[in-house]
């Protein structure tokens, strides 16, 4: 199947393979907050590996870690094209432990309770950033998660460095009066 | 510098993208703006929120299988069943370790097809698993602690061994905490450490595996792992950390259990 590939496909395979699969993760994540579904997620990453591999040839750098958001990003969109405006089913609010009333900010405490708080926190910040909208949720996630630059996000997005930061200021706002919500609304049905 | 700017420059400057010149306006206006000085503090502190927040997710192992099988696997079809008939399961270790044609996950697939059934490689392969349920969210420890003298009164009761807790901050190894972990159907104990980004699981029971005098170093799915015996205990340490830092690692935990004798 892959005997009669020659040296320099086996050299291109191993090398892409070094390049690109310390990433998945990030992939993934990120492909896990634009489909909101990790079924899915996980298609597109596959599609985004084999795609990336295929332009391979033509990559430049610098960094393989935007490279590859940028051809997720693109595999996630085409896929929004093809269903057209079909919702897809979320299934982040599936991650939530039962709510309690949590305060947001929680100082660094060393106790078992800590971590449970700290699991709560983040299943709701998940949650919240599922409920953005796509364009604000894609900023956020590639600036907070990802950990890229204005510059990196601006490339993945295809748009002008200004614009990711007037999209990050309006995500940031909204997640923050979500979050404000949510805390008001878990503190407001507690006894 | 007016509201309108600084509400969209005050990310630019807690996002550290901001030149020192304008990162100083931003900060003046938000000593004498109340309402900006606010949403600086808040956006501040929601950052934090977010980046002490599991909100990454990591790859499920059978979609890195799955994509692993899907791209060309390099030199595998020459390499691997010169390596499979070797008679010495150590030799075949050698082989593994130097054999850089050889991809972490091939490497994976053969040693599940090469040696199912043999103990040391299910264990392996359990303890692989457990590391990286570990990482998934909230899964990391029970008692989250960097003081030893926490961690270790912990296990009490919880297992037939004291697994020795040591701390290795000063050396480049946070002490985060530990955790009861369950292997090939018995609990053992996982003493969780951190390098930079790194989560490095050290699993600690009577009885993990082949006893093993010396250091057993594997690569499972890109995971470094190291499996030692000592004091009458079985040590597993399981990271994402490069090879030599993990054996940097092992040598650190090993010197501390053996205090100079002067």
């Amino acid at each position: 199947m892959t005997g009669d590939a020659s040296a320099d496909d086996q050299d291109k395979a191993r090398r892409f393979r070094d390049a690109a699969l310390p990433h998945l993760d990030d992939v993934f994540t990120l492909a896990r907050y634009l489909m909101r579904n990790a079924a899915d997620a996980e298609d597109a990453v596959q599609e985004c590996y084999l795609r990336a591999l295929r332009h391979f040839d033509s990559y430049r750098g610098p960094a393989m870690k935007p490279w590859l958001l940028a051809i997720l990003r693109n595999v996630c969109y085409g896929e929004f094209a093809r269903r057209g405006k079909q919702e897809i089913s979320s299934d982040f609010s599936g991650d939530e432990p039962a709510a309690e009333a949590l305060p947001m900010w929680q100082e660094p405490q060393a106790s078992p309770e800590t971590a449970l708080l700290r699991e709560q926190e983040s299943a709701t910040i998940r949650r919240l950033i599922g409920e953005l909208p796509q364009q604000f949720r894609e900023a956020i996630v590639l600036r907070e998660i990802n950990d890229l630059s204005y510059q990196e996000i601006a490339e993945v997005s295809g748009v002008p460095v200004g614009t990711v930061m007037s999209r990050l200021a309006r995500a940031r706002a909204m997640l923050r009066s979500a979050w404000d919500a949510a805390e008001s609304s878990t503190a407001g049905t507690t006894p | 510098m007016n509201c309108t700017e600084c509400e969209i420059l005050l990310h630019a400057l807690i996002d550290g993208e901001l030149d020192a010149g304008h990162a100083r306006e931003i900060e003046a206006h938000a000593v004498t703006c109340a309402g900006c000085g606010e949403k600086l503090q808040a956006f501040r502190a929601m950052r934090q929120a977010m980046a002490g927040a599991s909100l990454k997710e990591k790859a499920p192992a059978n979609l890195r299988m799955r994509i692993d099988a899907a791209l060309p696997a390099p030199s595998a079809q020459i390499v691997a069943p010169r390596k499979f008939f070797q008679p010495s399961r150590r030799s075949f270790f050698g082989g593994f370790a130097v054999g850089t044609a050889l991809s972490a996950a091939v490497a994976a697939s053969l040693v599940l097809t090469v040696l199912r059934g043999d103990q040391e490689a299910t264990i392996a392969d359990e303890v692989l698993s457990a590391h990286i349920r570990s990482l998934q969210a909230g899964h990391l420890m029970d008692v989250e602690t960097s003081d030893q003298h926490t961690v270790k009164p912990w296990f009490n009761g919880k297992l037939d061994v004291a697994p020795p807790v040591i701390d290795l901050t000063a050396e480049g190894f946070t002490l985060l905490g530990g955790r009861l972990d369950y292997i090939d159907g018995e609990p053992v104990a996982s003493v969780v450490y951190q390098r930079r980004k790194h989560i490095i699981n050290l699993f600690v029971a009577q009885r993990l595996g082949a006893a093993h005098a010396t250091v057993n170093d594997r690569t499972i799915q890109g995971y470094n792992v190291r499996h030692w015996s000592e004091q009458g205990l079985d040590f597993w340490a399981v990271s994402d950390l490069a090879g030599d830092e993990l054996d940097e690692f092992v040598q650190k935990i090993s010197a501390a259990l053996h205090p100079n004798p002067s």
